[in-house]
């Protein structure tokens, strides 16, 4: 087997991930404390916080969707029911007895089956369920305010209940995502990855930006 | 690389002046408090020096002829105060499920001292006429009117008995200082309402004629220094502002909005809280500051003679907790309010209801629900009492309390509840059984006044909390940090805990299968 270093993750987006990783845990720091779990910032401030986090979050999020679409990077996240199978008892037995993984990292194809449907899930549906319930917490009182009674929105449970649902949800995500990133070549290679963008990945033969190991 | 760098400084600098003009929250123009402020620097000097008139250096005999003279000249002021609520103690009102009624304190029970009718040698010094002492009183007369009760501007002019001036007041130098009301006019009844100093309204009293920023930041001596009239302006003798124990509907109110708008603050999530709750909600965090309010009363407990001597009894701050006269008390001082949904519309119990007492009695109620768009959070002072009630008719008993002597029937003289229902309902043409008993009542006084300076107002998480929320019995509405879905926590950390869970199950086989490996190679 022929390992190469070979540049996966492009500058914009090791900066996206790693921004909007401290940004949803900042959210989850201050959002928690809204949700009256605990008392840190103080709850004006946590409020403040939560909402600019949540500004810069959405920044963040539309820059990334015109990445994505110039780059083509979007594509990465098309779901495939080929090797998905195969990679679920990947984890669930094939990894205990040393069997290689079921398919190959590239830098056309980033994501296993699970990682593709996952973070189509994450991206298509569950940050967007955020960020709507998000934005109406926000703002549901406007339509009240200005009178326009037609948009009124009477109550805040149901939102709160969603964006609260999401936010466990998104931890329960974060925990197992950070749990899973130790299941590479190494326990920290794709750590490392992330953060310089460099990755030993079996050689393929492309004419992508591809270093030679030292 | 290299050319991704601009991008990532393009998003860098938008996210950043987001940020910033989010954290700036500041508004442009003139600072309005400041403006305010400035405005009410500015004390009017009057136009006219009432100690330079001639008319007013004639000696009057009489307080009616001090009025004939102040209408000799300000002609149309005399018709203005007969159309007044300080005048006529009642005035029309659509009250829900009653229709119009004229309404005042004239018919209105409370359940402090329970009502004027019957009492009003008691009552009628607070009547800006002379001679109100019974029904008979000429409502048209403008000679009775009382002008100097308001308008004395010499700390002299005090009323007695009949609703007539002290014999030691000097009729013609109070005439030539009189001006616009001083706190001193209004407080003198306003702030002992109910017979002492504090003892209804909670956030009225005697503190007031001279309040400290800490006690009330409009009023404070050493600061913006506003009169009572300045907020309860008086177009045409029409004052602004009035209070649910008496009023109905949602008219003629006094409000912080009329100075500092609806948008008040720079924070916008803080003005879209105007929706629901009102100003004072947050604004006065505790009231009854420095001198205690009655609380509870219990009348059950009046009458009790100690070999013939009527019995008072007081706490260590010199407040009556025991009286003959009219039973046990509770006081309060520093009280934080309960809070309520209103609308600016509120119910009374009228004399001659029939309820039932299994429930406290509500003397008044004030309508309002999360549900109801007119509604805000308003805070309160609850007081609850036990007084008369006949269980035969299921009407609550005016007793006549205040006689000038012995026999007439008057609680305060006799101590016999009985006479006392009997005579107090006859003067009423309402009907009394011959049974009484004592039964709870409620009443709901809104805490209007004694407004905090800004950094003592009740912070977010005093209301956003799960636990001794101040909103904690409000129901109806999702509130962040105090309202929580059972479900969505259970489920959501079973979540949490299942990966733990399973990561720490995985990690752990990982671990066992590299440890076997690793021997297995040895």
């Amino acid at each position: 087997m022929n390992l190469k270093q070979v540049y996966v993750y492009k500058g914009f987006e090791r900066f996206w991930h790693w921004m909007q990783a401290v940004l949803i845990l900042f959210l989850a720091l201050t959002g928690y404390e809204i949700h009256g779990s605990f008392q840190f910032f103080g709850f004006e401030q946590a409020v403040r916080f939560h909402n600019i986090s949540a500004i810069a979050l959405l920044v963040l999020i539309a820059f990334s969707i015109f990445w994505h679409l110039t780059t083509g990077e979007w594509r990465q996240y098309l779901p495939t029911r080929k090797f998905l199978r195969a990679q679920a008892e990947y984890y669930i037995f094939g990894m205990f007895r040393g069997a290689p993984h079921p398919t190959k990292k590239t830098v056309l194809s980033k994501l296993n089956p699970l990682q593709k449907l996952d973070y189509l899930f994450l991206k298509v549906l569950h940050i967007p369920v955020m960020v709507v319930s998000g934005l109406l917490y926000m703002f549901y009182r406007y339509p009240q305010g200005r009178g326009i009674e037609a948009l009124n929105i009477e109550g805040l449970e149901i939102i709160a209940i969603i964006h609260t649902a999401g936010a466990f949800l998104l931890i329960a995500f974060v925990i197992a995502h950070v749990y899973l990133t130790t299941t590479g070549h190494t326990p920290t290679s794709n750590l490392k990855a992330m953060i310089t963008g460099y990755e030993e990945l079996e050689e393929e033969p492309s004419g992508l930006e591809i270093k030679e190991t030292t | 690389m290299k050319h991704k760098i601009p991008l990532i400084l393009i998003a860098l600098g938008i996210a950043a002046t987001l940020a910033v003009g989010m954290l700036r929250n500041k508004s442009v123009g003139p600072d309005p408090l400041q403006q305010l402020k400035e405005r009410y620097a500015k004390k009017a000097i009057p136009s006219v020096d009432h100690s330079k008139l001639a008319i007013l250096q004639k000696k009057f005999s009489s307080p009616q002829e001090v009025t004939t003279t102040c209408i000799s000249c300000h002609t149309e002021r005399g018709k203005e105060v007969l159309g007044s609520s300080h005048w006529n103690w009642e005035r029309e009102e659509y009250i829900e499920g009653h229709g119009i009624r004229s309404i005042g304190k004239k018919n209105i029970l409370n359940n402090f001292c329970i009502g004027v009718s019957g009492n009003l040698d008691a009552c009628d010094k607070c009547h800006v006429g002379y001679g109100f002492v019974d029904t008979e009183f000429d409502f048209q007369e403008e000679k009775n009117i009382d002008c100097l009760s308001c308008h004395d501007n010499s700390s002299t002019y005090v009323k007695t008995g009949k609703g007539m001036p002290a014999a030691s007041v000097d009729l013609n130098y109070v005439a030539q200082h009189v001006g616009n009301p001083q706190r001193e006019n209004c407080g003198t009844c306003h702030f002992f309402s109910g017979g002492g100093n504090n003892v209804k309204h909670g956030d009225l009293d005697k503190s007031l004629f001279n309040p400290n920023r800490e006690v009330d930041v409009h009023m404070a001596s050493e600061g913006s220094n506003l009169q009572c009239v300045d907020c309860h302006t008086a177009e045409n003798h029409k004052m602004l502002g009035k209070l649910y124990s008496v009023s109905s509907m949602n008219r003629d109110r006094s409000t912080c909005e009329q100075c500092h708008t609806a948008i008040p603050h720079e924070d916008n999530t803080l003005n879209e809280h105007t929706l629901k709750v009102a100003c004072q909600t947050c604004h006065i965090p505790t009231y009854a500051k420095v001198n205690a309010t009655k609380t509870a009363w219990d009348w059950s407990t009046a009458g009790t003679l100690s070999a013939g001597q009527q019995v008072n009894e007081s706490d260590s701050l010199g407040n009556p907790t025991y009286m003959s006269k009219k039973g046990t008390f509770s006081w309060g001082r520093n009280l934080k309010p309960e809070y309520i949904w209103f609308n600016g519309t509120a119910g009374h119990y009228f004399l001659g209801d029939t309820v039932s007492a299994e429930q406290p009695i509500q003397v008044n109620t004030l309508h309002g629900s999360y549900d109801d768009p007119e509604a805000k959070i308003i805070p309160v002072k609850i007081h609850r009492a036990k007084q008369i009630y006949d269980p035969v008719t299921k009407m609550l008993i005016q007793p006549k309390l205040v006689a000038a002597k012995k026999g007439e029937g008057a609680f305060w003289k006799d101590f016999d509840w009985n006479h006392a229902a009997e005579e107090g309902m006859k003067s009423l043409g309402l009907p009394y059984s011959g049974e009484h008993t004592f039964e709870e009542t409620v009443m709901t006084w809104p805490i209007n006044h004694m407004v905090a300076p800004k950094e003592k107002t009740v912070q977010c998480v005093e209301c956003h909390t799960r636990t001794n929320s101040r909103l904690a019995n409000l129901s109806g509405f999702y509130m962040p940090g105090r309202d929580s879905n059972f479900i969505v926590e259970i489920l959501g950390k079973a979540a949490i805990v299942i990966v733990i869970f399973l990561v720490m199950l995985h990690s752990a086989a990982r671990v066992t299968v590299r440890i076997r490996n690793r021997k297995e190679q040895a």
